[in-house]
Parts: C-alpha cells; sequence; structure tokens
C-alpha cells in the first residue's frame, strides 16, 4: 500500500481517528468480499480500489486539483454531472454508507435523522474521509427534509450550492428542473472559469451516456438464470462508479461485462441452480454498505438487481444529445433525470412500476424492500410499493436498518425466513 | 424411499447402501428462544413422545449441551440407546435434529437450522390441523405475525428492535406491579378500561409508574398493560392481510385466558390455542427433522 499520511495530513485530516477506520476496512471488505468463490477476474480493478479507497482515486483527484480542475461533491444523483464535465470539472459522490461517521453526525443533528445524512456530516465534520475534504464545492439538492437542513449545517463549513428538485412532475415541473440546470450551469462556469458550450455539454452528455451504457451492459448480465456475477461485487462496482473517472470507469464496466457474457456462453455461475433471486429496492447503498447484501447472499439468495440509486436508477435512461442549443440541451437533461423515481416525488407511482418491471426482467423470485431507519419518504412508501407487489402475485419482505451491525441477527431470521418461504413455493 | 427403522434394544444403526444412515424411530426439534428453550421429540406418526422447557439462560451453548444431556438421560430414548448427531456416542441410531429460534446456530449437534417463521408455521399447522391459519406468536423478545395459505407461509412480520409487545414487556410490567404474568393477565380481567399511551417498553414504564403514584388500582394498571400488548399487536397486522383462517396463539402468553379473549375482541374473532401452542417453534423443527430421514 502506497504511503498517503502525508497526503491526508495536508487535507487536514484527523490522522489518529482515520487510522481506525484504515483499521477496520479491510476487514470488512475480507469478510465481505474475499470469502465469495468463483469471482468475476475484472473484479480486481474494484477491488484494487476499495482496498486503498481513501488513496488511489482521491490522490488523482488533487492532482487534477494541480491542474487547475475544480472537484464538485455531490449527494444525490439528481445532480447533473454533464454540466460538471463539460466545464471540465470533476464530480465525486459524498455518501457516508458507515456507522463509523454516524457519531460525529450525531453530535450536530437530532438521532432520528437517517444514517446516510449523519454520516456525511459526520465524514466531513470529523475530517476522516479525503473525498469529503478534497471537494472544492458541495452541491446539494432539495429533495428529503433532512439533506436539506443538514446542508444548512455543511454549509457553514464548505462552499455549498444547493440545487432545487421539484417535488412533482407536471410539465411545469419539467420546465423547473431545466432552468435550474441552466442557473445551476452558469455558477459551474463561474467556480470553474471554463464556459459552457453547445460543444463541450454535447460531449460530456456523450461520456456519461457511455458510462451509463456500460453499466447497464454488467446489469444486463445479471438477469441470466446462469448467474455471472454476486450482488455484492455489482454493488461494489456501482459505489465506485460514483467516484470514478467516468471513462475510465465505463472501460471497466465494459470489461467486466465482457467477462460477464463470456461466462454465460460458458454456463459459469456464482450460484448453485435454483438459487432464489432477490430485487433490492429502497434508499441508496453508499460505500462502504454492504450489510443487506452480505445477509442476502449468505442466506441461501443472490441479490440480481438494485432498484435504487445505487443501482438501476443511477444508468437507466439515456440523455438525448441531439439539441442544438443549450437550452435544448439542458431540457433534455432535466427530461432525463425527471425521470428518476426517488420517493421524495408525489405522487410517485413511477416507482412501483419500475419495481414490477425490473423484478420482471430480472426474474426475481421475490422483492425485499429496505429502507434506512428515519427515512420517512422510503418507509412511508412500503405499504403501496407492497400492496402493489402481492396484487402482481411477487413476494415482498419490507425491512428497515441502519448502519450498526446490532441488528445483523434480527435481519437475518428475516431474511432466511423469506428465502425458506420462497423455496417452499 | 422412506424407510422406517424401528429399533428392538439391541438394534444397531440401519444404513442404507450410500452409507447414509435411514430413518430413525424418532426426531428432535430445538427451540432456542430469548427467554425459554423448547425441545420436542416427536414419533414417525408424529406424535410428541417428550417435551421440554428449560430457560435460555445467559448461554445458548450452554443451553444447548444441556438439552443433549436431558435428551440423552430421557428413558425412552435411552432404552433405545439412540444417539444425538455428533454428539460422540456411537450408539444406536442418530436421531434427526433440527435447531430454530434466535439460538438455532448454538446448537452444535443440530443437522440443519430452520428459522421460527417456518418452524411456527409448520408447527401451528400441525398442533391446530388446519392448512390455513393466521398466528399471532408472541415469544419473549418478539413478536411475529405469520398468515399461512394451504401449509405455506404467505407473509409474516417480525416487530423491531423494541421489547414493546413483547412477553418481555409483559413480564417488566408485573415486575413493576410485584405480580407474576399470568396473575397480571388474571387481575387485568378485573380492571376498568385505562389505558398507556407509549409503545415504548421504557416509556410505559414510566407511565405504569405514574399511575402506581396515582393510585390507580392495580386491577386497571393490569388492564392498560394487556390492552397494550393487544394494541401493539394490532398495529402489527397492519402491516399484513390476514388469510381465510382462523387466528391463533402461539408461544409463551397462550396460556392466559384473559389475554387470548382481548386478542378475541380486538381482532372480532376466536383465538384458538392449545395446550402445546407454546412449543409450537419446536413441533415445526421435529417436523422438520423427521422429513431429513424421508429420502424419495
Ligand atoms: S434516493 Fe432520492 S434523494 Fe437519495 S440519492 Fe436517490 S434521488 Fe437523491
Ligand atoms: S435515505 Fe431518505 S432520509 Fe436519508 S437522505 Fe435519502 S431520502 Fe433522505
Amino acid at each position: 500500500m502506497a504511503d498517503y499520511v502525508k497526503m491526508w495530513e495536508d487535507l487536514g485530516m484527523d490522522l489518529e481517528t482515520h487510522d481506525l477506520l484504515c483499521q477496520v476496512l479491510p476487514t470488512a471488505v475480507g469478510d465481505v468480499f474475499m470469502t465469495q468463490e468463483n469471482r468475476p477476474k475484472a473484479m480486481d480493478f474494484w477491488d484494487l480500489v476499495i482496498s486503498e479507497v481513501h488513496g488511489i482515486r482521491p490522490a488523482e483527484l488533487i492532482e487534477e486539483q494541480k491542474k487547475g480542475r475544480k472537484v464538485f461533491g455531490t449527494f444525490c444523483v439528481f445532480v447533473p454531472d454533464e454540466v460538471i464535465v463539460a466545464a471540465n470539472g470533476i464530480v465525486t459522490g459524498l455518501c457516508g454508507g458507515s456507522q463509523f461517521w454516524v457519531p460525529g453526525g450525531e453530535a450536530v443533528l437530532p438521532k432520528n435523522t437517517c444514517p446516510l445524512i449523519k454520516a456525511s456530516v459526520g465524514a466531513r465534520l470529523g475530517r476522516t474521509c479525503p473525498f469529503f475534504r478534497i471537494a472544492d464545492v458541495y452541491v446539494g439538492e432539495t429533495t428529503c427534509d433532512g439533506k436539506k437542513k443538514a446542508y444548512e449545517i455543511l454549509g457553514q463549513d464548505v462552499p455549498m450550492l444547493i440545487m432545487d428538485v421539484p417535488q412533482m412532475k407536471r410539465p411545469k415541473d419539467i420546465l423547473k428542473w431545466k432552468d435550474e440546470i441552466a442557473e445551476f450551469a452558469e455558477k459551474v462556469e463561474e467556480i470553474t472559469g471554463n464556459r459552457i458550450t453547445v460543444e463541450n455539454l454535447k460531449e460530456a452528455i456523450r461520456i456519461i451516456n457511455e458510462k451509463r451504457k456500460a453499466l447497464k451492459r454488467v446489469y444486463e448480465a445479471r438477469k441470466s438464470e446462469c448467474l455471472p456475477i454476486s450482488g455484492r461485487d455489482s454493488l461494489l462496482m456501482t459505489q465506485i462508479s460514483f467516484f470514478d473517472d467516468p471513462e475510465r470507469c465505463a472501460q471497466m464496466c465494459n470489461r467486466l461485462a465482457d467477462e460477464l457474457e463470456e461466462r454465460i456462453r460458458d454456463g459459469v455461475s456464482v450460484v448453485p441452480a435454483g438459487t432464489k433471486r432477490i430485487l433490492l429496492t429502497g434508499t441508496p447503498l453508499a460505500v462502504p454498505n454492504w450489510k443487506l447484501h452480505n445477509i442476502i447472499e449468505t442466506s441461501g439468495a443472490a441479490v440480481v438487481c438494485e432498484e435504487m440509486c445505487t443501482g438501476t436508477r443511477y444508468f437507466e435512461n439515456l440523455v438525448d444529445d441531439s439539441g442544438e442549443t443549450l437550452e435544448e440541451l439542458f431540457m433534455a437533461l432535466s427530461e432525463r433525470y425527471m425521470k428518476n423515481n426517488c420517493a421524495c416525488f408525489t405522487p410517485n407511482p413511477g416507482r412501483i412500476e419500475d419495481i414490477i418491471r425490473l423484478a420482471r426482467e430480472y426474474k426475481a423470485d421475490g422483492v425485499i424492500d429496505c429502507s434506512l431507519k428515519f427515512c420517512g419518504l422510503y418507509d412511508i412508501e412500503k405499504k403501496s410499493v407492497a400492496e402493489a407487489l402481492k396484487a402482481e402475485g411477487i413476494p415482498v419482505l419490507s425491512l428497515e436498518t441502519d448502519y450498526e451491525d446490532s441488528d445483523a441477527g434480527q435481519l437475518r431470521t428475516r431474511i432466511e425466513a423469506f428465502v425458506e418461504m420462497l423455496n417452499e413455493r | 424411499m422412506n424407510v422406517c427403522t424401528m429399533n428392538t434394544g439391541n438394534d444397531k444403526r440401519a444404513y442404507s447402501p450410500d452409507g447414509m444412515q435411514e430413518g430413525s424411530p424418532y426426531a428432535v426439534g430445538i427451540d432456542i428462544g430469548s427467554t425459554c428453550a423448547k425441545t420436542i421429540v416427536m414419533d414417525r406418526k408424529g406424535t410428541i413422545v417428550y417435551r421440554n422447557v428449560r430457560p435460555t439462560g445467559w448461554s445458548s451453548v450452554e443451553t444447548a449441551e444441556a438439552i443433549r444431556q436431558d435428551l440423552l438421560a430421557n428413558p425412552r430414548l435411552k432404552d433405545l440407546g439412540c444417539s444425538l448427531p455428533r454428539g460422540g456416542e456411537d450408539q444406536g441410531p442418530v436421531l434427526r435434529c433440527v435447531a430454530t429460534g434466535y439460538g438455532r446456530i448454538s446448537v452444535p449437534y443440530a443437522d440443519k437450522c430452520v428459522t421460527e417463521i417456518s418452524c411456527h408455521a409448520k408447527g401451528a399447522v400441525h398442533l391446530f390441523g388446519s392448512p390455513d391459519l393466521n398466528v399471532i406468536d408472541i415469544g419473549g423478545q418478539d413478536t411475529k405475525l405469520i398468515v399461512i395459505d394451504n401449509s405455506m407461509v404467505a407473509e409474516f412480520v417480525m416487530n423491531d428492535k423494541c421489547s414493546a409487545g413483547t412477553g418481555r414487556f409483559l413480564e417488566i410490567m408485573a415486575n413493576s406491579l410485584s405480580v407474576t404474568p399470568a396473575e397480571l393477565c388474571e387481575m387485568a380481567s378485573r380492571g376498568k378500561e385505562t389505558h398507556i399511551s407509549s409503545l415504548c417498553t421504557v416509556f410505559a414504564e414510566s407511565e405504569v409508574i405514574n399511575l402506581i403514584g396515582r393510585g390507580t388500582p392495580r386491577e386497571d394498571i393490569a388492564y392498560a398493560v394487556v390492552d397494550s400488548i393487544v394494541q401493539k399487536v394490532k398495529a402489527q397486522s397492519g402491516k399484513l392481510s390476514f388469510g381465510k383462517g382462523a387466528l391463533c396463539l402461539t408461544g409463551g402468553l397462550c396460556d392466559f385466558a384473559y389475554f387470548r379473549e382481548m386478542l378475541g375482541r380486538t381482532f372480532r374473532g376466536e383465538v384458538l390455542t392449545s395446550p402445546d401452542a407454546r412449543f409450537a417453534g419446536a413441533v415445526g423443527a421435529a417436523l422438520y427433522a423427521l422429513a431429513l430421514d424421508v429420502r424419495l
């Protein structure tokens, strides 16, 4: 492992506390990933990245910053990467997925805030995540109440842009989001010092579309009855795609997809025939949150798809790049992004339609709908999700959890019981 | 192949051609719950020939070992010279054994672990003799609701981390009233309608202490406690849709007639129970264990 101590020091990180985090991560990676058999060889890339998650990519980002590029930290898949990329900026995801950061967040937020928010705030204020240190500016958005208020706290510590996401999907909301993107583009131009033109925006759209297509190819392979990759490995790929350079990400995902397609041709599966296939839906799973996948996949089932922002919502729907003016391109962006069926919208029938469609496409035997504790949006939506799935004859298990390990036993009992139920059907 | 090897006193192990042992006369089901560990031995006809309850205590591993000793010391099994899987004794047919409950992984001699949801469902179908049931199981630390359709689990819910609405809650409340849970339920039947608002054990306890301080009759407080458990179960039931079958109660609270009555009133129907209802999980586990010997 390269020595990144100097870099972390320069970033003003709390090295002592950060050391503790560095100690637990390898064990978690070992337990969750390295215990799997017959993994695709192309996972070597993500294994490397995760083994030095606070080293390799942060070092690259710092190199780019030295060349004058700006790094934008984002918390939601509503923020249009294309605009930032067009202005030669860099996007990095900033979601806290570890219990490690939660107490730091609880120091300034009510305890009954979702762990994703608490961990994100804790990671910034505790100075224990290089990505949170590196980002020149954070981009927040008005999705859920918890995030809106947390951004006010983060905004005291770091420059913050907020995008106003509509809460409904009427035509006027799509127009409004287009205007919001246009305004965001102006701010991005200011921060980067680069003009956004039709040409560079088209090119950025192409780059991000290529990344989406590559991610989709991997997911397509997961539709096969002969399952060529575990849910855990797919999740790791998706999670890291939020941090990576989009072009390299596409290249690596395509390389993985090549191998998976070959596996399907050769009949190589990571699970025995008849293993129950699970579609997971709900709140996003930020690195290093692998808890559910790990429990499901050590309870005799396999996760074949994630209907969530760290899943299909990240890559589904391409942006139309045929526009010839910035206005047209912004509208195309708005149309694509507004197809995301986050629970922050009302009403939100699209999410249920997606879950049912994906359950069929991925030949899921059952759906697990899991939300993070204190996420009212997704928790409330569980009831209508469950009812709709029942009406379609698709078994569903609704769960709630956080980042702590203390409920692992209870989750395992429910998940094993669900798998037993599927096996007896 | 379903070979039932009946053993006479000096019978040794019967082996099938593939070296696997076939049909032992009995099967064992062990349900290690958070407060009590239940053991059932069943003959091949599904008749319960042995039942035992012991407190789980601090260590499920020790409990499992104590259960093994109990089983081996049992005259009926001893006479047959049966042994348990990986028990070390090399005598007589090995009993198939399935473990369930939260301590299921702590039974080293079990052939298999099956969750308490599946076991309770199987056990309830057996005990109540019906393929369609709505089971309410109130255990020490958790409450489960299981909808069984055509002998299969159709849906289930379990309570969250909080012990409100569980046997533990009843115990804590009984303690603050200095009575046993059974006495509390009996007292409740003479109480006036009283409510405690909180669904959280810690807050509910302070509410109870408040009521005591205000001189509320103990019967009324007992009523409020039982009512709060019933309401919690009712709230949980909103998360699934009960099927056409009868409602039945399993787990530690099934012996308390008044509790059943209140439950029945709330759910507008009769609540069935069976003398062996608290063993439902272990019964189901024993049935799974029996099935292990049936090779087709
Ligand atoms: S779940 Fe909603 S708020 Fe969260 S990242 Fe996805 S779109 Fe954004
Ligand atoms: S999980 Fe829910 S509460 Fe948490 S950030 Fe996402 S939308 Fe907000």
